[in-house]
């Protein structure tokens, strides 16, 4: 969408990004990072030293030496502060563009279900209904009751196809902000004004009702653990130098601990988790919690439908194949005629394969019998008596058996042998006699086996789902690519594979439109609802895709993986920092007094002030050098848990030690020129 | 090749070649599987069964195990002190050795139920010989409680295991006194039989008679103590105790008279511990998991180990300075019956395992050599204690899963459990401790001292980097529950009540106490929870735990944790020290 923006840093986010920065040094905000509240009350104590220097205290070093610690602690507060600030504004921008496409337009409010009124948009309620005529925009979400119309939803998806939503249908949902193309329908507004998705995911990333996801959580006590034992180690080292007579300033100390703790990771850690929900955005997908993002880095098993997600729309007619006697040409003409009220794709593309005119049959007093999933038949009665049907092999079977008729060994053969190369079979009747097989196949999505595989080296399950018979959907199954299928699937069937799923352990996702997905949608660890699907559907789930792409699973997995290796790496980078720091800093604090700990400084770093500062500002910079990464995330790459973890062991890990060794050293020379 | 380097290459094969099997008995024993001990120690189990008034069969869930763990435990702290306060005026007490006072009772007491075997006396003139017996049964029965409740551990570490559920619904797997009864009866007794009787035969004493006197060369009349020595330095060797007979512990003629003795008595060391790590994999089905863990050991151990002996063989720098040529490398403090390089495994072996017992000065080893001797403990996880070496790695595995499942993009699980907030509230707790104790510790000693270096000058007998070494090793072996001394503490200024002092006894024990049993519950907390989580199956997406790469991701938890948050203390003592020496 034209909205979208891939720089990381525009100009006015960067503006609003810098307010907040200051916004949140309140410390009852920064409370609720540990890490930087520690850092926090260092910077306090860093001023209160410098203000005693003023005041003439000479044990504490030159005032410009303090003022500069000081600063460069502070600017560390405004680093952190600016990542999560940044994240946030992109994220909101991000859902703001979304909802700018459904400002206030005027809404035709159908009061007390008679007169029309036009109203501010912003004055609908839940449950109010409106009528929307072909070029209005639509004014809020909500669900068509009556009517059909085309609907242009590319302000919400960027798609420029236009969309057909009808009433009754899985496809009921409209969004505000979309605008209807033709026809005109009637729509009872599912939400409360202010309380969307979108205002919700906008409330998330803004902060007031961000809560800290479990994983979240479980890192920060770890990172509240090492900071504790780097209290321990500041704190004690005060006696241990009484004891060695080497006195140690304050801003040595401060220096030291605010080195040592995970600041690195403590300052990004909830811009990480934003950077999160808002790349999902960006993928067009509303995330109803971050926990949702997380878990989807986690899924072992995802359910897939075969049409759309692994096929191509709809399967098509390729071949007639009648039963031994019978006329080819009568039966290509009852296959038409069964097909001709029949609106499906498969009845249209038989009637393409026979290439007949329609006009050429005379269907005057026939009636159209539905299909409907008990008789898993369709078909038509003629004014003439003659009776055709058209269906799924066993339903047609039983029809033909229980007139007395013999079911053909041939069809037999023919309906397994286009099971068995994935076709669909529908086995023809006239008057409960069989006439033959007409031949349907399904045509996979180019590069679909691309994508199982690179799940399927993220160690995560694709099953299909299908109502296919089960050799059918072993057939495009193998062909596919995905790992196993639910044939022959009714909605429970569904619901039982999740069920089934999860209490083996495994995180299972899926993806539905329809209010009989409702149940499985809320059953599943991470359901994702087609934002053209129903309310029920678009409530049970904890993920809205504004594309209706069913293959987005895809991309949402990534996501969620990216999340928590961009945690897990920054991590280990910030504290894999500690290893130079203490390099620097040690033999800084200890030189006057014990002067061959100088074999220490292994960096040469000029003189303990400069070796101090050095090491401070390379803390604080690092942090804005890294915003980059911990908005994008770090690239995932499908080659197994055990080289992944290789692979940022070794960028992360260890060049988390060796990148400080050369930074605090080229800083140092640098501030050597002062100091 | 040095035939020195030869034996410790000798002792460190042996050690292995024996801890497989013996790590696959140790299995079977604490999986209930019969072995050819059953037969012979089953009626004694059902002695202690009944006079204990437990029943083995009925399973315990985590909090239990716990539960009778600590009951236990203050059950024999009551019993010590009683003993050590009354043992002058007890039987078996030919020397007429006096009653402890109340805080050495404290200390010896919390220090031999603790399994550190930290002494603050002598034994040949402070203890009865009815007390060393009840300090010899401690060093049977700690290290079985330890063992049993690691055993505890793996149980419930076992993958996708259909455990029972007890009347609460918590995942029961188990019993305690079971394990324990076994631990002593099927591992710890047969064991020390063996090393006993060896040294029997070797010339260590096992006697109740009182001291013995022998006319030496100058024709002067010496006393020798003795007592029933072989038996409680079988004990003390295996059970990772580490406190001796007599004052020297094995750089004592008596109790470790020669270099096979020697080799026996350190392959003791490290032996349960090695081969805990082994049964570790045969009982929860992993022995690919087993082999890491004990290759990361391992390579930490050789860590600390092989400049210990490189240090040890090339001689004091300090001596070097004044010309004089030391083939045999630095030998202050060291037995040349040993030499350098057996007493540098030695030291390395008793200080990664807690164990704690000497066949050298530690005081006397070069700075280095001290300081890997201070990381063996600070880590005190590569192999570590009998059960409780296994329980602090689980600590660091449970950090690494954690940080290397951030990091390859999927919320941290092990062996099928998933990692969550409380299991690394516990962890982050445990991980602290040690050093919040250590360093701690040391920091009030060090404050006292700087702040009236008069009144405390008798604590140091080396004022400067060295004498901080011996405050800071003294609280690490303390935390570590290891045992071991620089000696040279308490010494300072010609005092002679060397470390027996209350501050020493009431911190030391203090510091003994917290860091035997919380590193003990944090784990088994853990385990405990994990076991009654869900089971997730194994996918292409999860993190092997069993790789050499997640191995390192261990190593480098526990080099960042237990290594970098001692980099300053070690810098003002052992490092600051080493490059003084340097000429």
């Amino acid at each position: 969408m034209s909205t979208k923006s891939n720089k990381l840093f525009e100009p006015a986010l960067v503006k609003e990004a810098l307010k907040h920065s200051f916004i949140k040094l309140n410390p009852k905000i920064m409370f609720r990072n540990p890490v930087m509240f520690t850092v926090e009350i260092g910077t306090a104590v860093m001023l209160g030293v410098c203000i005693w220097i003023v005041c003439g205290d000479k044990t504490q070093g030159s005032l410009a030496y303090n003022l500069i610690v000081f600063g460069v602690l502070f600017l560390t507060l405004l680093f952190a502060n600016f990542a999560e600030a940044i994240a946030e504004a992109r994220g909101k921008a991000q859902a703001d563009s979304l909802r700018k496409t459904r400002e206030e337009t005027p809404a035709k409010w159908i009061e007390a279900g008679k007169d029309v009124k036009i109203v501010p948009s912003s004055q609908l309620k839940k449950g109010d209904i409106f009528l929307c005529e072909t070029g209005d925009t639509i004014p809020m979400d909500g669900e068509i009751i009556e009517g059909i119309a085309t609907i242009d939803e590319s302000a919400i998806t960027g798609e420029s196809a236009p969309v057909i939503r009808e009433s009754g249908g899985d496809k009921s949902s409209v969004t505000g902000g979309t605008k209807v193309l033709s026809d005109r329908i009637k729509v009872k507004v599912t939400t409360e004004p202010g309380e969307s998705f979108l205002d919700k995911m906008i409330a998330l990333v803004e902060g007031a009702s961000r809560q800290k996801t479990p994983n979240e959580i479980a890192l920060t006590i770890l990172l509240a653990g090492f900071t504790l034992v780097f209290i321990i180690v500041c704190v004690t080292l005060k006696p241990f130098a009484d004891y060695a007579n080497t006195p140690i300033t304050i801003a040595a100390f401060i220096s030291l601990f605010v080195c040592l703790i995970p600041t690195t990771i403590g300052g990004l850690l909830s811009a990480i988790g934003i950077a999160g929900m808002d790349r999902a955005l960006r993928a067009n997908v509303i995330t109803k919690s971050g926990k949702a993002v997380e878990t989807a880095g986690d899924l072992d098993t995802l359910l897939l439908d075969k049409t759309g997600t692994i096929t191509i729309g709809n399967r098509k007619a390729t071949n007639f194949w009648p039963a031994s006697g019978v006329d080819p040409k009568a039966f290509i003409d009852a296959c038409v005629l069964s097909s001709l009220a029949d609106e499906t794709p498969e009845g249209k593309s038989i009637i393409e394969l026979a290439n007949l005119s329609k006009d050429t049959f005379n269907i005057e007093g026939a009636r159209f019998i539905e299909f409907t999933a008990e008789t898993r038949c369709s078909g038509i009665d003629l004014a003439t008596g003659l009776r055709i049907r058209k269906g799924a092999s066993d339903s047609i079977r039983m029809i033909a058996e229980k007139a007395g008729n013999s079911y053909p060994p041939e069809t037999n053969e023919q309906v397994k042998k286009i099971s068995s190369n994935g076709g669909t079979p529908l086995v023809v009747s006239q008057n409960e006699q069989i006439l033959g097989v007409i031949e349907l196949q399904d045509i996979i999505k180019p590069g679909i086996q691309e994508r199982f595989e690179r799940l399927r080296k993220m160690g995560v399950k694709t099953v299909m789902v299908t109502g296919d018979n089960p050799l059918t959907a072993k057939f495009i199954a193998e062909k596919a690519g995905v790992d196993d299928f639910i044939a022959e699937a009714k909605p429970e069937d569904k619901m039982n594979y999740i069920k089934q799923e999860q209490q083996g352990g495994k995180l299972v996702a899926m993806m539905g439109d329809g209010t009989n997905d409702a149940p499985a949608l809320a059953q599943a660890d991470v359901g994702v609802a087609m934002n053209s699907g129903t309310a029920a559907a678009k409530e049970a789930g904890n993920m809205v895709d504004l594309d209706n792409d069913p293959t987005k699973l895809i991309e949402i997995v990534e996501i969620g993986k990216q999340l928590l290796m961009t945690r897990g790496t920054l991590t280990t980078f910030s504290i894999a920092n500690d290893v130079a720091k203490y390099f620097a800093i040690v033999p800084a604090l200890f030189i006057a007094s014990i002067p061959s700990l100088q074999s220490l400084n292994v960096m040469k770093l000029h003189s303990p002030e400069s070796a101090i500062l050095s090491a401070v500002i390379f803390n604080a910079i690092i942090i804005p050098a890294l915003i980059p990464l911990a908005l994008k995330g770090v690239a995932y790459k499908p080659i197994g848990a055990s080289a992944l973890l290789r692979r940022n062991l070794l960028i992360y890990g260890l060049g988390g030690v060796i990148v400080p060794f050369i930074g605090i050293k080229l800083l140092d020379m640098v501030v050597s020129i002062w100091f | 090749m040095n035939t020195e380097i030869l034996g410790v290459i000798l002792m460190f094969l042996v050690t292995v070649g024996l801890a497989i099997p013996l790590g696959r008995y140790i299995g079977k024993v604490y999986l209930g599987d019969s072995t050819w001990a059953d037969g012979i120690f089953n009626l004694l189990d059902k002695l202690f069964y009944k006079v204990g008034g437990v029943s083995p069969a009925k399973e315990m869930n985590w909090k239990q195990h716990l539960v009778a763990l600590l009951t236990i435990n203050l059950v024999w702290f009551l019993f010590s002190m009683l003993v050590l306060m009354t043992q002058g005026s007890l039987p078996l007490n030919p020397d007429g050795n006096p009653s402890m006072s109340a805080d050495q009772a404290f200390n010896t007491t919390i220090s031999f139920v603790s399994n550190t075997n930290l002494q603050h006396y002598s034994g040949e003139s402070n203890m009865s010989y009815l007390g060393q017996l009840v300090l010899m049964l401690f060093q049977f029965v700690s290290a079985a409680a330890g063992m049993a409740v690691c055993a505890a551990v793996f149980l419930l570490m076992r993958p996708n295991f259909k455990f029972q559920k007890g009347t609460d619904g918590l995942v029961i797997s188990g019993n305690f006194y079971s394990l324990f009864v076994k631990s002593l009866t099927r591992i710890l007794l047969p064991l020390s039989i063996v090393v006993a009787v060896i040294l029997l035969f070797n010339g260590t004493p096992m006697t109740f008679k009182g001291k013995d006197q022998i006319i030496s060369a100058q024709g002067d009349t010496i006393s020798v103590s003795r007592g029933p020595a072989a038996a409680m330095v079988a004990i003390k060797q295996l059970g990772t105790n580490g406190g001796g007979f007599f004052g020297a512990n094995s750089a004592h003629p008596l109790e470790n008279p020669n270099y096979f003795t020697n080799i026996v008595e350190n392959v003791s060391i490290i032996l349960i511990p090695v081969a805990m790590i082994f049964s570790l994999g045969f009982i929860i089905k992993k022995k690919r998991f087993g082999r890491m863990v004990f290759g990361i050991m391992t390579l930490g151990f050789l860590i600390f180990l092989l400049p210990t002996i490189y240090l040890e063989m090339h001689g004091n720098p300090a001596i070097s300075k004044m010309g004089i040529t030391q083939n045999l490398g630095s030998m202050e403090g060291k037995e040349v019956r040993f030499g350098s390089a057996a007493s540098a495994f030695w030291a390395i072996t008793t200080t990664v395992t807690s164990n704690g017992s000497v066949n050298a000065m530690h005081d006397s080893l070069t700075p280095l050599s001290g300081m890997f001797c201070l990381l063996g403990m600070m880590v005190n996880a590569f192999y570590g204690g009998v059960g409780v070496g296994f329980l602090n790695f689980y600590i660091f595995i449970i950090i690494a899963v954690f940080i290397s499942g951030l990091m390859v993009g999927r919320t941290p699980e092990f062996l099928g459990k998933k990692i969550e907030a409380k299991e690394m509230k516990i962890a982050a707790i445990i991980a602290l401790l040690h050093p919040f104790l250590i360093l701690v510790g040391s920091s009030i000693s060090s404050y006292l001292f700087a702040h009236n270096p008069t009144e405390y000058a008798a604590w140091l007998s080396n004022p400067g980097n060295h004498g901080f070494s011996e405050m800071l090793y003294e609280f690490t072996s303390s935390s570590a529950n290891n045992g071991s001394g620089f000696e040279g503490l308490g010494y300072g200024n010609g005092s002679s009540v060397g470390d027996n002092t209350p501050f020493w006894n009431i911190s030391c024990g203090i510091v003994m106490l917290l860091g035997r049993f919380l590193p003990i519950i944090g784990p088994v907390a853990i385990a405990g929870i994990l076991a009654n989580k869900k089971y997730v199956p194994e996918s292409a997406g999860t993190l092997q735990t069993d790789t050499g790469t997640f191995g390192i991701m261990i190593f480098a938890v526990i080099f960042i944790i237990a290594a970098l948050s001692f980099f300053p203390a070690l810098a003002l003592g052992p490092i600051a020290e080493y490059f003084g020496m340097k000429p």
